[in-house]
């Protein structure tokens, strides 16, 4: 843990800072940051009341558990109804609202929902409870989907039939294209996820640089974001638009061909359906033809649902940076992190549920 | 009696955390229904007077899953737990109850293991137990072992909420987040293994060490929902602000790390053996002193202090010069997925 706490240097980052300020020159520039565990960080270092006012700092959709739609939820739930089924999932799924109920409402009920730490986890349950049937929710960004693929791959070498995948993964690059292309979203620029670069490198965020955007996929530390939100700001003051690499001790231009490939193995690209946002094309991986046996949504014949938005409910305009939470009529009154109404609360990764913890 | 509307259909596992939904529950159930002045007090234990002594008394109920872990078990817990209650309280601890409920099939080896450890703690905190009760449940009608257990103590000092003021310091004793961390890996769920050892400590131990100092104002044990919420608690109990310094506050090498992986909050860790003091500022330096010559607050800090303004709130000066609000548990921890 030592080499985090040199990223946590107070007069380095106050030296930043202080660049930041005269990079800036007065004039206001917001700033996007894309993933959640940005948007965490920014909040736990405290690092909005150290930068200069005219630096406006928006959240982005880049949370997998914000970004997944109800009618999933509600496939999870209908399936948490079913005989001998057990749910497992990651944590931050269990009190995301449905249209009429929460896994952590099913598990209370005495549905039988397990919170696992990793999808291998998932598929040992299902190694040991031969009689029953688990569903893995497989929710996740670029980070998360190759081992999930891994999962599946496994699932096939132990022989395990019991194991079934409930697709819900999203990718990043065409939801944030589709931000872009909005028209909508007012931002100078852009700090781009780390760890889902890991994966897909640098390549596919060079779209950006056609609308002029800058940006630059950045660490989670305090002194990463600080210099990231500098690089931006010189190549705005330089006026150029080009995709940086502030974390480059992890990401590669190229990604991770490996975990690329094993993508491309086990899933397909598909149109999914945004929280918030919307359908996007392509922004999705359903499991490929091969591995239909493995598919919750084939094998359970589960049907899609009209998503049902709560009213006055603004997580759409949040998760575009075009609303702040405090806009919402729910925000800290009906909506707050242990009874969300929007998807913005439920994880502690949501841009509400950072405004309401950390304000 | 009327509905709770605000309350959700069932109980769920986030009501019993220690953080705002445990709150709510006790507002609008409990306080509601059994309307007395000595509850309204909301303290961890009871301040009582009997034939003219004041007496402090409480009760607590052990769950603990599984119930052996490093640096403790459910029986050693049992007793320190609710020893720490009546500590905190400004009470020197005497009696405690022993009330068992074990699941049919328990291996007796691992009840006298349990009673044995019960039987050490008692000793080396120098209490007694007193009176018990057993009940056996069929199979699947418990988790293996509950404890619960109740305490008596002598109250030595009234450290009431309303005495905290502005410019009062607050001193934590010692690292924080090892008790959970520590549980939480031996239940052999996740995938990688640690050295953490639980805090677990009878801390009537420490506070006798400076209780007879003026300027004790307010102790508090930061167990479920961590430090965190302890301050918050006494930050809106008494609508005052505090401010607390990162940097002061220390996290061991090891639990930062599972907190990165899992995506947990150190300061809403669980503690067992950590206490935190809000003394006058002038006397401060010296509880310090006093902590630090015990083994139990070796490590004593002065965290932070007591603020006019902030209306209730905790407010957290980061390590890189930041400023952000501390807020207390809510539900409980999800861990995160990216």
């Amino acid at each position: 843990m030592k080499y985090v706490d040199e990223f946590n240097d107070r007069n380095l980052c106050l030296s930043l800072v202080k660049k930041i300020d005269s990079l800036l020159g007065g004039s206001e520039v917001s700033i996007m940051e894309v993933c959640g565990t940005h948007t965490m960080a920014i909040f736990r270092g405290g690092l909005r009341s150290l930068l200069p006012p005219p630096i406006r700092l928006l959240s982005g959709p880049g949370c997998p558990v914000c970004v997944t739609p109800t009618s999933y939820l509600d496939k999870a739930v209908a399936l948490s109804e079913k005989e001998k089924v057990i749910i497992a999932t990651f944590g931050d799924m269990m009190r995301v609202p449905g249209s009429n109920s929460s896994l952590e409402k099913q598990k209370a009920a005495g549905k039988e929902i397990r919170v696992v730490y990793s999808p291998l986890e998932a598929l040992n349950i299902a190694e040991n409870n031969p009689d029953k049937k688990v569903v893995f929710l497989a929710v996740g960004f670029e980070t998360t989907s190759p081992t999930i693929a891994v999962t599946a791959i496994e699932a096939r070498k132990r022989g395990i039939l019991n194991f079934y995948l409930l697709s819900g993964h999203k990718r990043v690059p065409p939801a944030l294209e589709s931000l872009v292309r909005d028209g909508d979203l007012k931002v100078d620029g852009f700090i781009l996820p780390g760890h889902v670069s890991t994966i897909i490198g640098v390549k596919p965020y060079l779209f950006l640089a056609e609308y002029g955007l800058p940006s630059v996929i950045c660490g989670f530390e305090p002194l990463d974001i600080l210099q990231g939100i500098c690089m931006i700001l010189r190549q705005i003051k330089e006026e150029r638009a080009e995709v940086e690499v502030q974390y480059s001790r992890v990401v590669k231009n190229e990604g991770n061909a490996e975990a690329m490939a094993l993508l491309h193995d086990i899933f397909i690209e598909t149109d999914s359906e945004w929280r918030g946002l919307g359908p996007i094309a392509g922004s999705g991986y359903n499991l490929r033809k091969e591995y239909g046996d493995l598919d919750a949504n084939q094998v359970f014949s589960l049907m899609d649902t009209a998503s049902v938005e709560t009213d006055g409910c603004i997580c759409g305009q949040i998760l575009k940076g075009l609303k702040i939470p405090n806009q919402c009529p729910h925000f800290g009154k009906s909506c707050i992190p242990s009874s969300p109404v929007g998807a913005c609360m439920v994880s502690s990764e949501g841009t509400c549920a950072a405004y309401y913890k950390y304000g | 009696m009327p509905p709770i509307t605000s309350m959700d259909k069932n109980i769920l596992l986030a009501h019993g955390t220690g953080g705002r939904m445990s709150h709510k529950l006790i507002d609008e159930v409990f306080l509601r229904v059994f309307d007395n002045p000595i509850l309204l007090e909301k303290d961890d234990g009871a301040i009582v007077e009997i034939g003219g002594e004041k007496l402090a008394f409480t009760t607590d109920s052990y769950v603990v899953k599984p119930i052996f872990f490093p640096g403790g078990d459910i029986g050693k817990l049992s007793v320190w737990g609710t020893v720490n209650d009546l500590a905190v309280m400004g009470a020197e601890p005497f009696y405690i109850s022993c009330g068992l409920i074990i699941e049919e099939g328990l291996e007796l080896e691992i009840l006298e293991r349990i009673i044995s450890s019960m039987a050490e703690a008692a000793r080396i905190a120098n209490v007694l137990v007193v009176t018990g009760d057993t009940k056996v449940v069929e199979r699947g009608g418990a988790d293996r072992i509950y404890i619960n257990t109740s305490g008596v103590g002598m109250l030595k000092k009234n450290l009431p909420l309303n005495g905290i003021e502005p410019t009062d310091k607050i001193i934590l004793s010692g690292s924080i987040g090892e008790h959970e961390v520590s549980v939480l890996l031996a239940r052999d769920e996740l995938p990688f293994h640690s050295d953490i050892v639980s805090d677990l400590a009878p801390l009537n131990l420490l506070v006798s060490e400076i209780l007879n100092v003026d300027g004790i104002k307010f102790i508090r044990d930061p167990t479920r929902g961590g430090l965190a919420t302890t301050l918050n608690e006494i930050a809106e109990g008494r609508n005052i602000g505090i401010i607390v310094e990162e940097e002061k506050i220390k996290i061991s090498e090891e639990v930062k790390a599972v907190c990165e992986l899992l995506g947990l909050d150190p300061f809403c860790l669980a503690n067992e053996g950590k206490m935190v003091v809000v003394v006058k500022s002038d006397c401060a330096d010296e509880v310090v002193r006093r902590m630090r010559k015990n083994p139990l607050g070796r490590e004593s800090e002065i965290i932070g202090e007591v603020v006019g303004e902030l209306n209730g709130r905790v407010c957290l000066k980061t390590r890189v010069g930041g400023t952000r609000i501390l807020d207390m548990l809510t539900g409980y921890q999800l861990p995160r997925i990216c």
